[in-house]
């Protein structure tokens, strides 16, 4: 099916199956959703400011979110908090940024025409886009969008009389993930068949990008985990709507007194963390393959310990199906069962750990080119270490007592999973841009932007580990009913700063973005002097990838300043010359 | 109006931008050069930043670790939590020293091999030896790290509660009570169905342990006496947390959970240490609904003379059965 046949617009921009195309829909429908999420949380930071009162910054988000003094009401905040945390986990760090960079690079990293089923992958998107549509409706909907948190644990998700949000906004929440699910099966089952089944001659698996193996353990741990959401999902769905009692037991709500009889509210923590913890690691993995990429090419040096990298990649993957517990110390589960969970918890900074020593590895004696991409990607690796690390407190069940469900918690997993993976999402957006569009973004544009966001980021996220060891819950609207808080209203503000001043930040990348897809300076075949296979795809977009026969493969992804050759890089496709040892 | 001039603004700061975007390109069309490729002076701008700001952000939190360290909780007020917070020095010392050791190193390696055009890399693909060395030294620490939690969690869990006072913490949207079990130390019956605008706890009024049961607003402990908290919940998952024992568990409807501890400083002695303003507070930490920010419970912190007569003077429910008759 070698390329070139008619298109039409229709074929071409809407139900496209050319896998670079249905990339360009997840990013471009991910920075939409991002927009949203980040404007959600620009308005309860304001809230969190300035308790009560009202702000003209409320009106820039679509939605009625504000009473009739103009503030936000305590459960507006909540119904916030939900959806900033829904959007942004799922639509934006897994479809936006799996969806994207799975879709886009796979086939022009292993060298092959397209997924393995084009219309499957077409599918798998505009189920997202439906998702989406239902998800962003639900905020209009009466008593507003999804409330009791985006692990909507029941029974606050099953009963409306508890919150306004699980009514219809919780149904429409309910459909919308389902449909998500469905996206991101189809799109995974597509991944990992494409991988194993479409590597062109000699790509062998020793020789993939560790992008391509990252993407792979991806949509492995998502296959294995996301029909265990949809199941939650579905009995959750019995509960609210047929009366059954899986996740309800003993309950008297307003004065009534609820049939419900035998369910367990933990059952439902348990089905909802086994995707739950896996689904970090989704987020995770792609984010850390894109900056394993982006520093060896950038620091012109292979990635230290390429089969550590990948043995690595795949032990988190593996651990990742056995810690979910970690999140429900505090439910009362048996205390053995808590050791168990920290045990293999902790277990997890040890390839973590072999990680970060080869990025370091990796940047010490190179010849470091600072594009924006690799700017992100070593501030990636910051995050992964300052995230990581509290990881330690987090984990260790005896410590959780007087942590969870603090700001700790919030510090942690915006820093290790949040920053972690938007770094890494933008540096594949500033990396791979001239691969998707044929131009280039403006490189000075992306130093102030990422400038802007690594002080903001961090102005926003480290000052909220403060807040958490004084004690403060999360998900509260306000804290002035307790004198023992009285004393963090300059965090508040502290981080209110940053959070703004790092969403206007954010202006600059999105002008940056558009103004470069259309009157950016025009790209030439290969930017960053790479190895990898896409690079030797023309500039202009043709479906098929290659014009003529697909190219063969002769050394793995990063011979960067191998003595001996020419130049600092070896194109994949470039033979071993006589005597030349393929090293990895 | 506001959003008019909120909408200028934008619209100015855009057009600004797309100005100086193009400036910047016919500059460098002027200098026949390509405005995006990365110059030896970008990287050497590029790596002095990385350098200055890397090294701003780890004064930052140093700065954060002085300014706000008064505002972190006082030393924990129970036994139990005395160990966690032995633990929790341990692993806040040992994730600093990574921190202050791995962190800097990122941002040096990224200064000192800034990129040049005469310089190349280093080939170097891998090398078993280092690798083995960085996997097993935090495989190492991370085994002392493990063991030291495992045996800090044992202590807090698996507690002999036989001797503890037991008191029946209950929780509603959006708010806390308690019960004390009396004088024969031993909680009446209690059922969800029973529950009714006057019998709030669904006690069953039927059976005779309940008789001297005393519902309270608000939970008095004697010092250097065990107790065991039993949790029950009405309506949703809450979770019960009083941070200066170093206490949480969720309430869970239809689940039974608790938590022994056994509280070790007065709440006198702690107005002293901590300010006048100072109590002991039960929050609700699990998302709960509206007004989850606003629930809390005073626990009070006494000697035994104090903690008798002010139990003396609560109601027992047949006291308050009688008087509703």
């Amino acid at each position: 099916m070698s390329g070139h046949h008619n298109e039409t617009f229709i074929t071409k921009y809407i139900f496209s199956q050319d896998h670079k195309m249905i990339a360009k829909q997840f990013l471009i429908t991910g920075m939409i959703m991002a927009i949203l999420g980040m404007l959600m949380s620009a308005v309860f930071r304001v809230q969190l400011a300035n308790p009560g009162e009202s702000s003209i910054l409320y009106n820039l988000l679509p939605g009625g979110w504000v009473n009739e003094l103009g503030a936000l009401s305590p459960d507006k905040y909540l119904a916030l908090v939900t959806m900033h945390g829904t959007i942004l986990v799922f639509w934006v760090l897994t479809a936006g940024l799996s969806g994207t960079f799975a879709n886009f690079l796979i086939p022009l990293q292993i060298g092959a025409r397209d997924m393995a089923s084009g219309f499957l992958n077409m599918l798998s998107y505009w189920f997202f886009f439906i998702a989406t549509v239902i998800l962003v409706w639900s905020i209009y909907v009466e008593g507003g969008p999804a409330s009791g948190g985006w692990t909507i644990y029941p029974p606050l998700s099953a009963l409306p009389q508890a919150i306004p949000g699980s009514g219809t906004g919780m149904t429409l929440w309910l459909i919308s993930i389902t449909l998500f699910v469905v996206g991101s099966l189809l799109g995974g089952l597509n991944y990992i068949v494409t991988i194993l089944n479409l590597r062109t001659k000699g790509m062998s698996m020793q020789r993939l990008p560790l992008t391509v193996w990252a993407l792979l353990v991806t949509a492995i741990l998502g296959v294995l985990s996301f029909p265990v959401l949809l199941s939650c999902g579905l009995l959750l769905v019995f509960d609210r709507s047929f009366g059954t009692s899986f996740y309800l037991s003993d309950i008297v709500v307003n004065g009534e007194v609820l049939h419900h009889l035998g369910g367990s509210p933990i059952l439902f923590e348990h089905l909802f963390w086994f995707l739950g913890h896996p689904e970090v690691y989704i987020i995770l993995l792609p984010a850390l393959g894109i900056i394993s990429e982006v520093i060896s090419v950038n620091a012109r040096k292979p990635i230290f310990g390429y089969k550590a990298m990948v043995a690595s990649i795949l032990v988190i993957g593996f651990l990742s199906f056995i810690v979910w517990g970690h999140h429900m110390f505090m439910t009362g589960m048996n205390p053995f069962l808590g050791s168990v969970f920290t045990f293999t918890t902790l277990l997890i900074a040890i390839p973590s750990a072999v990680k970060v020593f080869n990025y370091l590895a990796t940047l010490w004696r190179a010849n470091i080119r600072f594009t924006p991409a690799m700017l992100f990607a070593i501030a990636g690796v910051s995050a992964f270490i300052t995230g990581g690390l509290t990881g330690l407190i987090l984990g260790d069940s005896a410590l959780d007592i007087n942590v969870h469900d603090t700001y700790f918690v919030v510090g942690h997993f915006h820093i290790v999973m949040g920053l972690s993976a938007i770094y890494g999402m933008l540096a594949g957006v500033y990396h791979w841009f001239p691969k998707m569009y044929g131009k280039m973004m403006n490189k000075n544009l992306g130093y102030v932007h990422f400038w802007g966001t690594f002080i903001c980021a961090y102005g926003v996220f480290f000052p909220m580990h403060f807040l958490g060891l004084a004690g403060l819950p999360r998900r509260y609207y306000e804290n002035t009913a307790f004198p023992m808080f009285d004393g963090l209203t300059d965090i508040n503000s502290i981080i209110t700063f940053f959070a703004l001043s790092g969403a206007v930040v954010q202006v600059i990348f999105l002008f940056n973005f558009i103004y470069s897809i259309f009157k950016g300076t025009k790209t030439v075949q290969n930017p960053w002097k790479s190895n990898t296979l896409e690079w030797t795809t023309p500039i202009e977009r043709i479906h098929g990838n290659w014009p003529g026969d697909l190219p063969s493969v002769h050394r793995w992804a990063y011979d960067y300043s191998k003595p001996g050759a020419e130049e600092d890089f070896i194109l994949q496709t470039v033979p071993l010359k006589e005597g030349e040892k393929e090293e990895h | 109006m506001t959003n008019i001039l909120i909408a200028l603004v934008v619209l100015l700061a855009i057009v600004t931008l797309v100005q100086l975007t193009r400036v910047s390109e016919l500059l460098g069309e002027l200098k026949k050069q390509d405005v995006n490729e990365v110059t030896d002076e970008d990287n050497k701008t590029q790596g002095f930043l990385m350098l200055i700001i890397g090294m701003g952000f780890l004064v930052f939190v140093i700065w954060q670790m002085i300014e706000w360290n008064h505002l972190l909780l006082p030393e924990a007020a129970s036994v139990h939590g005395q160990e966690i917070d032995v633990l929790m020095r341990f692993s806040m010392t040992l994730i600093l020293v990574v921190f202050f050791i791995v962190t800097p190193m990122l941002f040096y390696f990224s200064y000192r091999y800034r990129g040049n055009k005469q310089n190349t890399a280093y080939f170097l693909v891998h090398n078993n030896k280092l690798e083995f060395i960085w996997t097993i030294i935090p495989t190492i620490v991370l085994t002392g790290v493990i063991i030291f939690g495992l045996k800090t969690w044992d202590k807090a869990m698996n507690v002999d509660t036989s001797d503890s006072q037991e008191i029946e913490v209950f929780v509603k949207q959006f708010q806390w009570l308690a019960r004390f079990p009396g004088e024969d130390n031993i909680l009446g019956k209690s059922n969800f169905q029973l529950i009714t605008p006057t019998n709030v706890l669904g006690i069953d009024e039927e059976d005779l342990n309940a008789e001297d049961d005393k519902i309270v607003r608000e939970v008095h402990l004697v010092v250097n006496e065990p107790v065991v908290l039993k949790f029950r919940s009405q309506d949703v998952i809450h979770s019960a947390f009083l941070p200066h024992f170093r206490v949480q568990m969720n309430c869970v409807p239809g689940l039974s959970t608790q938590f022994a501890f056994t509280p070790t400083k007065t709440t006198a002695q702690m107005k002293k240490e901590e300010g006048e303003d100072f109590e002991y507070v039960l929050l609700c930490n699990k998302i709960c609904g509206a007004a989850h920010y606003n629930m809390q419970m005073r626990f009070v912190v006494e000697t035994q003379e104090e903690y008798d007569l002010w139990l003396a003077k609560q109601k027992t429910i047949s006291d308050k059965l009688l008087t509703q008759k």
